[in-house]
């Protein structure tokens, strides 16, 4: 018996033991009827074949392992970063909790939206009376400042109007006639998150400045877009500008709502872009994306309304984000302060006492078209080689851009972009051209196990490690942090490779 | 094992006072109409009548169930889909389970329910593998069946030691009048693989709970009875039902059903193969753990295949005994002998955890709101540890569910069903438990609020919690959930000390 109180073996032990080891291979041998081991080796092998790749990417109508959530995930994302606003999705209640759980389960907080609750009646009869009591109860329950509207494919298979349904609900009282609810269409079937994302920011935008004219003030508002790190990344982003003297307004402030204290209060709605922000932000001088495919829509509308716009691909490591502060400073009319190039300074210096550990090293890079963008870039900076990008939400624009920062560098020759692929072509790619590092999300650790490069988890999402999102990765102090975190992949990797006693432990140095 | 009530709640009758204004608070809320409607699903356990087959009164948790949610608040119930993909046919490991619709839904779902299995992922086993359709919007104008079939060719080319497929419908399907069963005939005869059209789109019925229903339909139109299936079952031969094999729960089971000498034909889901749901009605016996989920199975093959049923607990000492004698009588007096002998094995391990843990648990208590079967099942085992349960709830149970807590439940223990996250933050708020026990939406408002908190769904990635082995485990970590010393920082000195502020 291999358990006892005083050491309990759990799941990653337990299963171990020898009663249970013989019980596996007796359920094996009598009852699975599985393929011979030697089979099951030899399509094994087989799949890390060059004539596997070439059959992988002869796919033409299945995704497997693709890298991308559907639009409503961004809406109910971009909903968070505003005052007391409450996520309404209108359709089938299944999604809000895939959507709740998903963000609880990267930030290790609490993530609340609501859902109309459709089902066979509403989707014959359409979702209007959901939408008339749904706002009701929402309004009543949790009395938020705002409510934000998106939809799941179900509301836009059968054509339910956000616009004539809110409308509606107004004229029956669901909430003041007043009262905010900007709303956003959302098909799944339709973009990624980070769509998601870009077109509740521009409804919400809509909303406070329709039938307004732009008045020109010298504020700037910046919309960090689809961020996993927003916790850590917005508040770098805001020191930042409070060392040069900026205002700004960040639009979808996510920061404080998804790192709430732990004092014995469980706050509903916390921090978050205040509503008169949003409206006054029609008069900014110009708006900045820190993701381009996060905002496309958004910033169309903005420049619409008389604005400068410019987009940005997450800003990460050395040049990106000079070419940020620069931007930053140009339209503020300030200078970028000695604090700034002091920390610009450190981390250069990083990079070069770090350079014989980094030059020539071969990357992975996978996640939304912006992040890799900007990771491919920071790698160039350090001497390193992208071997394949693969953003399964990307475009051939986005393509396009990468060949074009690839050939910036020599260190960019050669490297593959894959716009449209997913991971399970990128397992392909990592047997048949190996690389010494990956670089994406927690959904990468398969690939790690199957392929053994080493991954380093720097986007959305992180499920398996804890409290990563708390600290920056834009911005220089940010970039020192994705640095040592490549590092110490780096250094945990040629400790293993050197650890065995008496035969590989000539190399287990203890300075480096 | 004590079985006496901590003082104070011999009868319930003050509980039951409180819960009731609780309850008033709570609705005063709501919109009058939304009001009438949710009152329906919250009440306090009241005495019942006396259980046939025992001697203790049974108490009645008489609550609305099974009905659809409101809309605009803050349900925890998941969808159809999430019922057949997610619980019911996902685990099965050597088949490819396609989410057939846009990309969300099988996003979501991937490698989130701690579903463990044995083998070569990518190879011949696929359960922590997302596969999907990935629809467009072309793909809603003219229709996903082309494509279906097309993505069905690729996977028995990628793939060929898959041994199945199953078509898992996300809500665009049923909406576009796709024919996803001629796909699935078709490519059957192409292939000759078994691939199997589930209908289990999200917006059909009101929670979860269709998606098993339709599930296990699936299995008893396509599944069972389609081979010849060359298996001669022994005498002692069951199939585990309803066991997922949440951090292997499934493995903790077996083990015991192993020992007192029956043989396990196969386990739905958890670690199955299709081979094993193929045998199953074969065997002498099925023993069902998640009632809610697949009763609808054991009570075709015992109306087809005549095979009896029984429902078992394998959550804490208490109800493992209880199980394994019921398990037992149905088979000679052999089985009988070793099951008291695997009861007498376990025993100094039960006494050691009980032991050690008891002292630290004795007399906390507990507030539950789980899926299937785990809100009554559960309640024994924290009381092995000494603990109590003061409310408990279900996403997405029906009626027979409540009149099988009952047995489990004290008079004037707070009942909810499919609760609002409102009420529930209001009910943990006014009861201020020591420890609740929900899901990863409910976690982290609870720790804010300064209270333990246990995942009961996926065990907070920790397991197995069935059998003896994983009382173990569930003991353990009920502990490190009270009586970690995190609780005790919350409250800043300078708050406690109002002297030492500013």
């Amino acid at each position: 018996m291999p358990q006892s109180a005083e050491t309990v073996l759990d799941y990653a032990r337990l299963f171990r033991e020898p009663e249970y080891q013989e019980m596996f291979a007796r359920k094996k041998a009598e009852f699975e009827c599985g393929h011979p081991d030697q089979k099951v080796v030899q399509i094994g092998e087989w799949t890390k074949s060059w004539e596997y790749r070439e059959k992988n990417l002869a796919r033409q109508a299945l995704s497997i392992n693709p890298v991308k959530a559907c639009q409503p995930l961004g809406a109910v994302f971009a909903a968070a970063g505003f005052e007391g606003t409450l996520s309404f999705v209108h359709g089938s209640q299944g999604c809000v909790a895939y959507y709740r759980s998903h963000l609880s389960r990267h930030f290790k907080e609490p993530c609340s939206a609501v859902s109309s609750s459709m089902t066979e009646d509403a989707a014959v009869f359409g979702g209007l009376n959901n939408m008339i009591d749904g706002l009701a109860n929402a309004y009543a329950l949790y009395a938020p400042k705002m409510i934000a509207v998106s939809t799941t494919c179900m509301a836009e298979v059968i054509g339910d109007d956000l616009q004539a349904f809110i409308t509606n609900a107004k004229v029956k009282g669901s909430v003041p006639q007043d009262f905010d609810v900007p709303y956003a269409h959302t098909p799944a079937f339709v973009g990624s998150h980070v769509d998601g994302y870009d077109v509740m920011v521009k409804g919400i935008l809509e909303n406070f400045w329709k039938d307004r004219e732009h008045v020109h003030t010298d504020r700037i508002n910046i919309i960090p877009g689809f961020d996993g790190f927003c916790v850590g990344n917005i508040r770098e982003l805001k020191r930042m500008l409070g060392l040069m003297g900026v205002k700004a307004t960040v639009l979808a402030d996510t920061s404080d709502q998804f790192d709430t204290p732990s004092d014995g209060e469980f706050r509903m709605f916390a921090g978050g872009t205040k509503l008169e922000d949003v409206r006054a932000a029609l008069n900014a001088k110009a708006t900045l994306s820190l993701q381009e495919y996060c905002t496309r829509k958004t910033l169309e509308y903005v420049e619409g309304k008389g604005q400068q716009v410019k987009a940005f691909h997450y800003p990460l490591g050395v040049s990106a984000t000079d070419e940020f502060l620069m931007e930053v400073a140009r339209l503020a009319g300030k200078g970028i302060p000695e604090q700034l190039r002091l920390e610009r300074g450190r981390l250069v210096d990083a990079i070069a006492d770090s350079q014989s550990y980094l030059h020539g090293k071969r990357y992975a890079i996978f996640g939304d078209p912006d992040f890799v963008y900007a990771m491919a870039r920071f790698v160039l900076e350090t001497g390193g080689e992208p071997v394949h990008c693969l953003a399964t939400n990307g475009n051939k624009a986005w393509e396009e851009q990468m060949h074009t920062l690839l050939a910036s560098s020599p260190y960019g020759k050669g490297c593959n972009v894959w716009a449209g692929k997913d991971l399970w072509h990128l397992r392909s790619f990592l047997f048949t051209e190996k690389v010494d590092l990956m670089i994406g999300s927690s959904y990468g650790k398969y690939l790690e196990r199957d392929t053994g490069t080493p991954l380093i988890r720097l986007t959305f999402p992180i499920f398996d490690r804890h409290h990563h999102h708390r600290f920056p990765i834009m911005g220089y102090q940010g970039g020192l942090s994705v640095l040592v975190k490549i590092l110490d992949r780096i250094f945990e990797t040629l400790d293993a490779e050197s650890s065995e006693t008496g035969t590989t432990d000539y190399a287990f140095d203890l300075t480096r | 094992m004590e079985t006496t009530l901590p003082s104070g709640r011999e009868d319930g009758q003050a509980e039951a006072e409180f819960n009731t204004r609780l309850i008033e608070d709570v609705l005063a809320r709501y919109p009058e109409k939304s009001a009438k409607r949710r009152r329906k699903h919250l009440a306090v356990a009241a005495p019942g009548e006396e259980a046939a087959d025992t001697d203790q009164p049974v108490t009645e948790c008489d609550v609305k169930s099974n009905i659809k949610s409101i809309p605009g608040v803050m349900t925890i119930r998941g969808c159809a889909y999430a019922g057949s993909k997610g619980v019911v046919w996902g685990p099965v490991k050597d088949m490819v389970h396609i989410s057939h619709g846009p990309v969300g839904c099988g996003h979501y779902s991937w490698s989130q329910r701690r579903n463990y299995y044995t083998g070569t992922t990518g190879v011949d086993s696929f359960v922590t593998m997302q596969f999907t359709s990935d629809f467009q919007e072309k793909d809603i104008v003219f229709g996903g069946d082309k494509k279906l079939e097309k993505l069905i060719d690729e996977i028995v080319d990628l793939f060929p030691l898959a041994n199945g497929i199953s078509i898992q419908s996300e809500c665009p399907i049923g909406l576009i009048g796709d024919d996803i069963e001629a796909v699935a005939k078709k490519k059957n005869k192409e292939h000759g693989k078994t691939i199997v059209p589930v209908r289990c789109e999200g917006f059909r019925g009101v929670s979860q709970s269709l998606g098993h229903h339709i599930a296990n339909d699936v299995i008893r139109d396509w599944v069972l009875d389609k081979k010849e299936i060359a298996f001669e079952a022994g005498p002692n031969d069951v199939n585990i039902i309803g066991d997922y094999n949440i951090g292997g729960d499934a493995w903790a089971s077996r083990i015991l059903l192993e020992e007192m000498g029956l043989r396990v034909i196969g386990a739905w889901s958890g670690d199955a193969t299709l081979a094993e749901i193929e045998r199953a009605p074969k065997a002498r016996l099925n023993l069902i753990h998640c009632y809610r989920s697949m009763n609808y199975i054991c009570r075709h093959m015992e109306e087809k295949h005549g095979i009896p049923w029984e429902e078992y607990n394998f959550f804490g000492p208490t109800q493992i005994e209880q199980s394994l004698r019921t398990i037992a009588r149905h088979f000679g007096p052999e089985i009988i002998d070793r099951c008291e002998a695997v009861i007498a094995k376990y025993r100094p391990l039960v006494d050691a955890v009980i032991a050690k843990y008891r002292p630290r648990l004795e007399g906390k208590t507990v507030m539950l709101y789980v899926g299937g079967l785990r809100p009554r099942h559960v309640i024994t085992a924290y009381e092995d540890l000494g603990m109590e349960i003061v409310g408990t709830g279900y996403e997405f149970a029906h009626s027979d569910d409540y009149q099988r807590t009952g047995h489990y439940v004290k008079n004037g223990t707070l009942i909810y069903d499919d609760v609002t996250g409102y009420e529930l933050e209001k009910f943990i708020e006014g009861v201020r438990p020591d420890l609740v026990g929900s899901g990863i939406k409910e976690k982290y408002p609870v720790q804010k609020m300064g209270i333990p908190f246990r995942q009961m769904h996926s065990w907070d990635y920790s397991g197995p919690y069935h059998g003896y082995d994983g009382f173990a485990i569930f003991a353990r970590d009920m502990d490190l959930a009270i009586n970690n010393p995190v609780w005790g920082l919350f409250k800043a000195p300078w708050d406690v000390m109002p002297a030492a502020a500013e």
